[in-house]
């Protein structure tokens, strides 16, 4: 992340890719296998139930369409941040990496609105039932990637404000969007299979 | 990549200059270094397995005996094949990783070198971790596979299955770390002209693995927290008083379990890829077949998995789909077989120790390979399934093949790192007494499969007509032990006595014998220009002998770090935790996240 890893960055490589971004691309192929696994779960169990609550009578569709919109606003708003950074932009850095933790953070108000609501209201737990269990492991985690991500462009954030982020080191901000985005698209995954087909 | 100097002044804290001692292999981030602390570790751990096992087989000797009680000998088999699989036989293949692929591909390092020495560190405390349960009475007693619900709260309290579950998930960052660094080395990091098809076997195995690690492993990472859910908090993934379901942990351990024997025999594919040819003074007979074979094994090991579960009963359909998948494997491995023997066929064949090791990897493996396509059929698996046939079978693979496999790269590649040659004499008297030791002790196990003995029995009845078998077992266990004492006499005094090797002992075919043993530092102080496969032999052929190398060069070096040992200790301080007590785990946590920005905020060389 610093200037000289950056200049190091800029050396011969056989295919002509940044190594960094692809080590971050098998990273990326990783994390596929591991939502695969966890929604297959949720998908094997969600029908397991003992007893009640089930998906249809506790997911409130509206207001996680209003997340998911919020998720895919912010992907929008990381390119443009992205964008700020290669043309040396720093005020539109900075306007667009604190848009896209901010519009994180509302992802992330919504997911501990929705949990507190199913514990408390609905009395969905994860030792419930068995849609309990696995619907809290997948979003959960899903949610826990986001908050991962607020952090890191938070980081990137504080870097942008000292002056130490520009052109020079846009892939810094470049792979912490493919995270983004890689999290936003495992949310669209979520959205379809978890909430609207129930 | 600029001065040292002048980024080190900027830091707060200084950063570690050693060249020697403690320090220096603490901080190191060399490439080579680190394969040897991987190979020393994981010999170590490949001891505690060779002990446990050893406890077995003397426990088995005779019949009612009492060496060891029930629980001591589940824990001991559990422990076997954990610390075979996990700390033994894939850390030793990372170790030639290491080793072996940048001076392979003419790179100075691998692509992230610090997070290498991540990798190691993880999987010394991932170990530590592992082991230590033995401390504590609290070895874990449900088999390497864990299958549910044995590791349920109910039927495993205490802490057996927490050391087990939370180790491999440690253990787990610590592979897929080294395999994604690997996959980046070898794609990126190839010297000029070194195209796919140009590189050596050994690298092109490594890369299959690494993806094999990549895609594998977050399916078991994934069913390890299920699982550490189920005991932490209460869920019931795998109860089915609750609802869950005991065979889904066995579709996913397995969809991870089958990968992961290619991720243990594709190295050693490769390294006796590397040994035949050198020693038969041919290049690899259908190197593209080999290629494509190993990549053809990667690909169709995630789609067998349920060969591991025919007698869970998952109907015919399923059955025969993952029967008619298995016995496809026996096609890519059958072409590789032929095209190591057609490698041998007419040439100048030199007996090596080494050389001796790759044969009797071919020959042990076929046999592993037949009784393996036996298993592939339903109904013969039914009748196999649980018996010692099915321990024959994967030591025949797995110490046949694999172990084998690794002494063979052992003796071929000692003299790179050491400078000095291994003991012929010696090595030989390993070979031969590592071979028998070796079919004495699991031959005997395909007729006591066949006759009935299940696996996993603390011990037998006198009268079945196991008795006899089973003290040649023992004995054969015994072999197996005076060889390796004779490997390990071997690596102690060729150390200091060893013939000096020199850049190219075996007339190689290969980059990493064009430069000096041990190589320096950078290794290439020029990054050789590749223009054929095997260029070292087409060079030496030619008459032109290696690129020259300029002595004494100096080239930046990426600088050491204490950063990825102190994440690493912040993981083993998290995972601890989730033991032992919720604020001890935040800590750990917290230290890692210390650890990981210390890491990326520090310049890299």
């Amino acid at each position: 992340m610093s200037a000289s890893a950056a200049a190091a960055d800029e050396h011969y490589t056989s295919t002509g890719l940044n190594n960094r971004k692809m080590v971050f691309w098998a990273f990326l192929g990783s994390e596929c296998m591991f939502f695969g696994t966890l929604i297959s779960t949720y998908l094997i169990y969600k029908n397991h139930s003992l007893n009640g609550p089930y998906a249809h009578d506790v997911l409130n569709i509206p207001l996680t369409s209003f997340s998911a919109f919020v998720l895919l606003m912010s992907s929008l708003t990381m390119v443009l941040a992205l964008a700020s950074v290669q043309r040396d932009n720093v005020r539109g850095a900075k306007i667009w990496l604190a848009s896209t933790a901010g519009l994180g953070c509302i992802f992330i108000g919504n997911q501990i609105y929705e949990f507190t609501h199913f514990v408390t209201h609905e009395g969905l737990t994860l030792q419930k039932n068995m849609f309990g269990a696995s619907f809290f492991v997948l979003t959960g985690f899903h949610g826990a990637h986001v908050t991962g991500g607020v952090i890191w462009l938070t980081t990137l954030l504080v870097m942008a404000f000292k002056g130490k982020l520009s052109s020079k080191n846009s892939l810094d901000v470049e792979i912490a969007g493919l995270y983004w985005h890689f999290v936003d698209i495992v949310w669209i995954a979520i959205f379809t299979l978890v909430y609207l087909i129930q | 990549m600029s001065s040292v100097t002048a980024t080190a002044t900027t830091h707060v804290h200084a950063k570690p200059k050693s060249q020697s001692g403690v320090w220096s292999w603490i901080t190191t981030v060399d490439h080579k270094r680190i394969a040897v602390l991987y190979f020393v570790t994981a010999f170590f751990f490949f001891v505690i397995g060779g002990i446990e096992a050893v406890l077995m087989r003397v426990q088995l000797a005779t019949p009612n005996n009492t060496f060891v009680d029930a629980r001591t000998f589940n824990a001991l088999f559990t422990m076997h094949g954990t610390t075979m699989v996990f700390l033994a036989l894939m850390p030793l293949s990372v170790a030639f990783f290491n080793l072996v692929v940048p001076l392979q591909l003419g790179a100075r390092d691998v692509a992230f070198p610090r997070l290498n020495a991540f990798s190691y560190w993880v999987f010394l405390l991932g170990g530590l971790f592992m082991n230590s349960s033995w401390l504590f009475k609290a070895a874990p007693d449900t088999g390497w596979f864990g299958y549910a619900n044995l590791t349920s709260r109910a039927f495993s309290p205490g802490h057996s299955v927490d050391f087990w579950m939370l180790g491999l998930q440690f253990l787990g960052i610590a592979s897929l770390a080294g395999a994604f660094n690997f996959i980046v080395t070898i794609l990126n990091m190839r010297a000029p002209g070194m195209t796919f098809m140009r590189m050596p076997i050994f690298c092109w195995m490594t890369l299959v693995t690494s993806f094999l690690l990549v895609l594998a492993f977050p399916v078991i990472t994934v069913a390890l927290i299920l699982l550490t859910f189920d005991r932490f908090v209460g869920t019931s993934f795998f109860i089915p008083q609750g609802g869950g379901d005991p065979v889904l942990w066995q579709h996913l351990f397995w969809i991870f379990g089958h990968p992961e024997v290619y991720i243990l025999i594709l190295p050693a594919m490769g390294i006796i890829s590397e040994v035949l040819p050198t020693f038969s003074r041919k290049p690899l007979f259908g190197y593209p077949f080999v290629v494509y074979s190993g990549v053809f094994i990667g690909i169709l090991g995630f789609g067998v998995w349920s060969h591991h579960m025919f007698s869970v009963g998952l109907g015919p359909i399923a059955d025969s789909v993952f029967a008619i998948t298995t016995m496809l494997i026996a096609i890519p491995t059958g072409v590789k077989i032929f095209n190591w023997i057609a490698t041998l066929w007419g040439g100048h064949i030199r007996p090596t120790t080494s050389l001796l090791f790759a044969v009797g990897f071919i020959a042990m493996f076929i046999i592993g390979g037949l009784s393996g396509i036996e298993h592939a059929s339903p109904p013969a698996d039914l009748q196999q399934t649980d018996t010692y046939f099915v321990v024959a079978h994967f030591h025949y693979v797995l110490f046949g093949g694999t172990i084998l496999g690794i002494f063979a790269g052992l003796y071929y590649w000692y003299p790179k790192i050491t400078g000095r040659l291994m003991d012929e004499t010696l090595g030989k008297i390993h070979f031969w007494l590592t071979m028998i030791g070796f079919n004495i002790t699991f031959f005997p196990m395909h007729l006591l499969g066949l006759w009935g003995m299940p696996r996993r029995i603390y011990t037998y009845d006198k009268g079945l007509g196991f008795d006899t078998l089973n003290l040649v077992c023992t004995i054969g266990a015994f072999i197996i032990v005076i060889g390796t004492l004779a490997l390990m006499w071997n690596l102690v005094v060729s150390l200091k006595k060893g013939k000096v090797a020199g850049p190219d002992p075996w007339d190689a075919r290969t980059l990493e014998w064009s430069i000096p043993s041990p190589p320096p530092e950078y290794n290439f102080a020029v990054l050789p220009t590749v223009e054929h496969r095997d260029d070292l032999w087409e060079r030496k052929q030619a008459g032109l002998g290696p690129i020259p190398q300029p002595p004494n060069a100096h080239v930046h070096m990426p600088n050491p770090s204490y950063w990825p040992l102190v994440t690493a200790f912040g993981m083993l301080i998290f995972f601890s935790g989730l033991m032992l007590s919720i604020y001890m785990a935040i800590f750990g946590f917290a230290f890692t996240i210390f650890g990981i920005y210390r890491w990326a905020f520090e310049p890299a060389s």
